[in-house]
């Protein structure tokens, strides 16, 4: 904003510059716009948090939150996805020293954690499905699993983008676009783990309170 | 689902029972389309446009060209949804007594759904995306929009979902459960067939498109304006587009999520929205109106934006108001998300929440009736131009007071226990949408043409178009506004009282004017390009218009300004001819641009393919339009070459021509 200072009196003809001679380089807008994103996708999950507020003791004579909710599972579970939040915090250290290797190395760590984690949820799932507790069986069983599948859904393409980037990474080094796709998949794996704090507390911590 | 045999993977539920051939208005139908298909096709192979169009429109990431394509789009499928109006007007006027008209109730309850969802999603909402499109990077002296290939997959992810739509028509059959598909109509339960699934992957195909796109003009708007352009100088329509855009972001991902829980309900018997073990049909209510009264201001803001434009124009002044102007749009905004209630007041929430919503409805015409004070004072002894756009204007303006006032009546809840699902209900909406939104479409569109095409639209078909339809609502939706009163209720197609008729004959009346209003639309376009050359402006600036959009050439040439403008006042055009601004006739430099590309017309291809197959159940066609999908949409991560540079000389010899062209015209 150069020419914010040409401000005219009514009535006086100041010449004013109406072009740049130069090329405009407006900011990038990449990293606006991937939060604007991220902040639609939190809305997603804001819905199917109010159903799960709303229906989340429907019971339907089915279990309930406390008699299946394995919390130690869990509390392993939301450890390793904490611990992927920092070590991709430490693979973004990296980036900005312009280290290669040890950045890949600390994403790799990364998408092994959110494996981790995709691994105990699916196990978790199968679990409660053999048990007769799917999805099918209650409002508050329908709800629950939406609302952690969906969450593990994008933790899975989250890993899924991490693998693409790790090759492009490693085919074109890391130039300016490379730097600005690591930082679009920060803000998204940093946006997951609030989420998972926010299931962790609502639907484990509250779900198996009496 | 996997002990199934390999054609049932593949074919799924799909028969030959699917095709209507029973139908016969159906059929006929289906002839008519497929031999002016197979015409337009032959014809575009027989002029060899097809790599023309193919390089120049379908991969086009250029924003001018993919907003002319939203608006095509959005004109194709007002003629789909105006038949489907049409149908129904006929149907009510004729089905009274032993008379049960000439659609059977299945078939009628089709039609009143496709009728909302393909003018809501696929007329308004692309006709609206396409002006913003066109309009906003031109109007904040940009070259294009943040993220322009994102533009196109937008555009093609809304088209993909409008042909899942149009094939409903022939391949199996369309939701009979009301624009909004309710449960429990629309559960697995009372909706088995695959009508409520194609109102599902439309909705949810189109909305991706949606979604991006207003992430895409958000970030544009934020980003992109030129030097000079702070907030409070952005042209209103710019503004309006904005918050429109805020909106979008902020409604569609309830849309997506509801019909997620939706389409989980259908396909794997989870009980969100069932009778049964602990699901609540009313959360779906109250999602979908969540997403779904921003939607109506997401189409609304944009119209309020044209007029203002258009107003101040024809006026010859600057708008009355503009800060109270962009504060008013600003409060809707916010507003939009606060009102949802009001749309089943029915719902027996109690008198205190009624009463919320019913007052957070009624302060919404308070910044609504600023507006209208600030068109009315920009007229007041301004030099008014009855120009077609005018026409629409004025029109809109007369029109849209008597929809908001019975709006407010709406809100009222005692009243609404009573107009609830009536026919007032029906006259309310369409009066606020054909006279706001739609009025608002045709005045853009008659202004902002010549900017496009470089000749302007035939003045004397546009007045006709204009009074046909002006008439024609009148007397298509008053008569509504008494039946409503009378207690007639919506998604009938059927009556035994014989003295409602005669207001339903009217409305048909009022349908077949509209019919003909929209004849001489397309009637001012033929004429309108026969006679280009008399129509055409050499300026680019045929109306005296004020914002930068007019400062270029019309067309404007692919990067739209060869140097990018500084802007010192909310009327930056009006103010650069005010002070004989003189366009740069030399020095050019290279233009940095996007590349066009083909990924986006491919993924929403492969989308269509999977939205059909999910539709239809075919389980193995799914999961490999789906893995598809993926390894495309990677594929395309790894292509990094997505710029070019104009060279100078490229840029010099387009100006140059401009310069002599304004050198021989004036």
């Amino acid at each position: 904003m150069s020419d914010s200072h040409a401000r005219t009196m009514p009535g006086e003809r100041k010449a004013l510059r109406f072009h740049l001679t130069e090329e405009h380089h407006p900011e990038n807008g990449t990293l606006l716009g991937f939060w604007l994103y991220l902040m639609s996708d939190c809305l997603i999950f804001a819905c199917l948090f109010a159903v799960y507020g709303v229906l989340g003791r429907n019971y339907a004579g089915g279990p309930t939150g406390a008699e299946i909710f394995e919390l130690p599972v869990v509390a392993l579970n939301t450890s390793l996805l904490l611990l992927s939040s920092i070590t991709y915090g430490f693979a973004v250290l990296e980036m900005q020293r312009d280290k290669l290797r040890p950045m890949l190395v600390w994403l790799g760590i990364t998408g092994l954690l959110g494996a981790g984690f995709i691994f105990l949820e699916l196990q978790e799932f199968a679990h409660l499905i053999a048990e007769g507790a799917g999805p099918q069986r209650s409002a508050f069983l329908s709800s629950f699993f939406t609302l952690v599948a969906t969450h593990g859904l994008h933790v899975t393409f989250g890993i899924i983008w991490l693998i693409t980037l790790m090759v492009q990474v490693g085919k074109k080094g890391l130039i300016p676009e490379n730097k600005r796709r690591l930082m679009c998949l920060s803000m998204f794996w940093h946006f997951l783990d609030v989420v998972w704090i926010g299931v962790f507390s609502f639907v484990y911590l509250m779900g198996v309170l009496p | 689902m996997f002990d199934q045999p390999l054609s049932k993977l593949i074919f799924g539920r799909l028969t030959w029972d699917a095709i209507p051939f029973h139908e016969p208005i159906l059929l006929w139908t289906f002839v008519a389309v497929a031999l002016g298909g197979a015409a337009l096709l032959g014809a575009l192979t027989w002029f060899r446009l097809w790599g023309y169009l193919w390089r120049e429109w379908f991969t086009s990431i250029d924003h001018k060209k993919i907003g002319i394509m939203y608006m095509v789009l959005g004109m194709v499928m007002l003629l789909r949804g105006f038949s489907d109006a049409i149908m129904m007007r006929i149907q009510q006027a004729l089905s009274f007594g032993d008379s049960t008209g000439f659609l059977p109730p299945h078939h009628y309850d089709q039609i009143f759904t496709a009728h909302g969802v393909i003018m809501i999603f696929f007329v308004a909402m692309p006709m609206v995306t396409g002006l913003m499109n066109f309009v906003v990077p031109l109007q904040i002296g940009a070259r294009d929009v943040s993220f322009p290939f994102l533009n196109n997959f937008s555009f093609w992810m809304t088209t993909a979902g409008a042909v899942l739509i149009m094939m409903s028509l022939f391949v199996g059959e369309f939701a009979r459960t009301g624009w909004l598909a309710y449960p429990p109509l629309s559960g697995i339960a009372q909706s088995p067939d695959v009508g409520v699934d194609y109102y599902i992957w439309g909705l949810q195909i189109a909305g991706v498109g949606t979604l991006l796109s207003g992430v895409n003009l958000i970030t544009t708007i934020i980003k992109m304006r030129a030097p000079g352009m702070n907030l409070m100088k952005m042209p209103i329509f710019t503004w309006t587009s904005l918050c429109t855009n805020v909106l979008i972001v902020a409604a569609f991902p309830v849309l997506t999520a509801v019909l997620v829980l939706l389409s989980l309900d259908r396909y794997i018997d989870t009980n969100f929205f069932t009778t049964t073990l602990g699901g609540n049909a009313m959360m779906y209510v109250n999602l979908i109106w969540i997403w779904g009264h921003p939607e109506v201001y997401i189409l609304i803001l944009p119209a309020f934006g044209i007029f203002s434009e258009v107003v101040s124009t024809f006026s010859r002044k600057k708008l009355f108001g503009y800060a109270s102007m962009v504060y008013a749009t600003v409060v809707i905004t916010v507003l939009a998300y606060l009102v949802w209630l009001h749309h089943f007041f029915t719902m027996g929430s109690g008198a205190s929440v009624n009463s919320f919503f019913g007052i957070t409805t009624m302060i919404i015409s308070i910044p609504t009736g600023a507006k209208i004070f600030n068109w009315l004072f920009t007229m007041y002894r301004g030099r008014i131009e009855f120009e077609v756009p005018m026409l629409w204007t004025i029109g809109f303006m007369i029109t849209f007071v008597i929809g908001g006032m019975t709006g407010v009546m709406l809100a009222i809840p005692p009243a609404d226990f009573a107009l609830h699902n009536s026919l007032f209900l029906v006259a309310h909406f369409h009066n606020v949408i054909i006279g706001g939104v739609l009025f608002g479409l045709f005045a853009g569109i008659n202004f902002w043409f010549p900017k496009a095409f470089g000749f302007r639209l035939d003045p004397f078909w546009g007045k006709v178009s204009f009074w046909l339809w002006l008439v024609g609502f009148y007397f298509a939706f008053m008569p509504l506004y008494v039946l409503g009163l009378m207690g007639v209720t919506r998604r009938m197609s059927h009556f035994d009282d014989p003295s409602l008729q005669i207001w339903f004959e009217i409305a048909a009346f009022g349908a077949f004017l509209i019919a003909l209003g929209i004849a001489a639309m397309l009637i001012q376009f033929y004429v309108s390009f026969r006679n280009r050359e008399a129509l055409r402006d050499h300026t680019g600036d045929p109306w005296g218009a004020r914002t930068l959009e007019w400062s270029t050439s019309s067309p404007p040439p692919a990067y739209n300004f060869a140097f990018t403008p500084v802007v010192h006042d909310n009327d930056a055009w009006w103010q650069m001819k005010s002070h004989n601004y003189q366009r740069p006739t030399d020095g050019f430099i290279p233009i940095h641009m996007p590349k066009n590309t083909g990924a986006g017309i491919i993924l929403a291809g492969i989308c269509t393919v999977f939205g059909f197959a999910m539709i239809w159940h075919m389980w193995l066609v799914a999961a490999v339009s789906f893995a598809t999908l993926l390894v495309v949409a990677i594929g395309h991560t790894f292509n990094y070459k997505r710029d070019f540079h104009i060279p100078a000389d490229e840029v010099t010899q387009v100006e140059t021509t401009r310069t002599e062209l304004l050198a021989n015209h004036v």
